[in-house]
């Protein structure tokens, strides 16, 4: 079994209205040193072992599904969960 | 002409959809459930507005891979004229049908209120009933209306003409451009953040986006009615 962690945030070159009420609150709150809030999504997903390697099924799901590429960045780690 | 009104979990425009076409404009209309096999027996398909399957993930993303889906995609393909309103649009963009993606309204704020909007294009089945630049009263009510695309997409939107609606003075959420509606390339397919079908009637506020089926019945007739 695998754990794998997606996180999915908005690209660079998009603004991130929520992200940027964020930041105005913190520095309302005087952490004037936080230069940029960027909000996204976590998702981990629990994958089976099969002949497919994981980081490609999970590239294809990020692609088709999980993230919206026009307007999201994603990036994801594996780990090897431990059979219980 | 008969039109289908698809109908996703959470769809909640698909009544004022049905409502629109069959009462105020007169043609047929029958509701098509989202795991449907076939759209065969449709002249024209159109997605509703609403929150399809609890806008979970990203609004328009899980009702992309429902089963209708791939009957539209082929109705689109046919050249039939497809219409997707508010999360119809969303999830036209998400099927990849229309270029682009929403973002959240830059007020971060759900509106609900009638705005101004320019036709921009009046050369599309959709819009040829309307003046060019004509001004109309159309109801918006979303969320997430934002519009967005890369420069590239945007200057091929605007040489093609692809942008039929433009929000008129003010613009309730931000979209590039006042974008509020965009056609596909060929013509056929068009997506809107206002609801034209909110605006049939002069008793509940205006009738404004009555002209918006009656220009799809009029290019339908005119192609497939003898002597129309």
């Amino acid at each position: 079994m695998y754990k794998v962690k997606v996180f999915v945030t908005l690209r660079e070159s998009v603004l991130d209205p929520q992200g940027t009420v964020v930041k105005n609150s913190l520095h309302s709150m005087n952490y004037s040193e936080v230069s940029d809030v960027r909000i996204g999504k976590y998702m981990e997903l629990t994958i089976k072992k099969s002949e497919r390697p994981v980081e490609e099924a999970v590239k294809e799901m990020c692609e088709r599904l999980l993230a919206n590429v026009v307007i999201e960045d994603y990036r994801f780690e594996i780990e090897e969960a431990v059979a219980q | 002409m008969k039109f289908a009104v698809i109908v996703f979990p959470g769809s909640n425009c698909d009544i004022d959809m049905y409502h629109a076409v069959k009462d105020e404009l007169g043609a047929e209309a029958e509701y098509v459930w989202h795991d449907a096999e076939s759209l065969d027996e449709y002249d024209g398909i159109l997605l509703p507005g609403g929150f399809s399957y609890g806008d979970y993930l990203r609004s328009g993303a899980v009702a992309r891979f429902s089963n209708v889906m791939k009957e539209v995609v082929k109705a689109a393909e046919a050249g039939k004229p497809v219409l997707g309103v508010c999360n119809g649009f969303q999830v036209l963009l998400e099927a990849g049908l229309l270029p682009g993606a929403m973002r959240r309204n830059d007020s971060l704020k759900f509106i609900c209120r009638s705005v101004e909007l320019k036709v921009a294009n009046n050369e599309t089945m959709f819009s040829s009933s309307y003046e060019k630049n004509e001004v109309i009263q159309i109801p918006i009510a979303h969320g997430e209306g934002n519009y967005y695309c890369d420069e590239a997409t945007l200057a091929k939107l605007q040489e093609n003409n692809q942008i039929v609606f433009t929000y008129n003075g003010t613009n309730p959420n931000g979209s590039l451009e006042n974008i509020a509606g965009i056609i596909n390339e060929k013509g056929n397919v068009l997506g809107m953040m206002p609801h034209p079908e909110r605006a049939v009637d002069e008793l509940l506020g205006g009738a404004d986006g009555l002209k918006l089926f009656q220009s799809i019945v009029k290019q339908w007739r005119e192609a497939h009615v003898v002597n129309a």
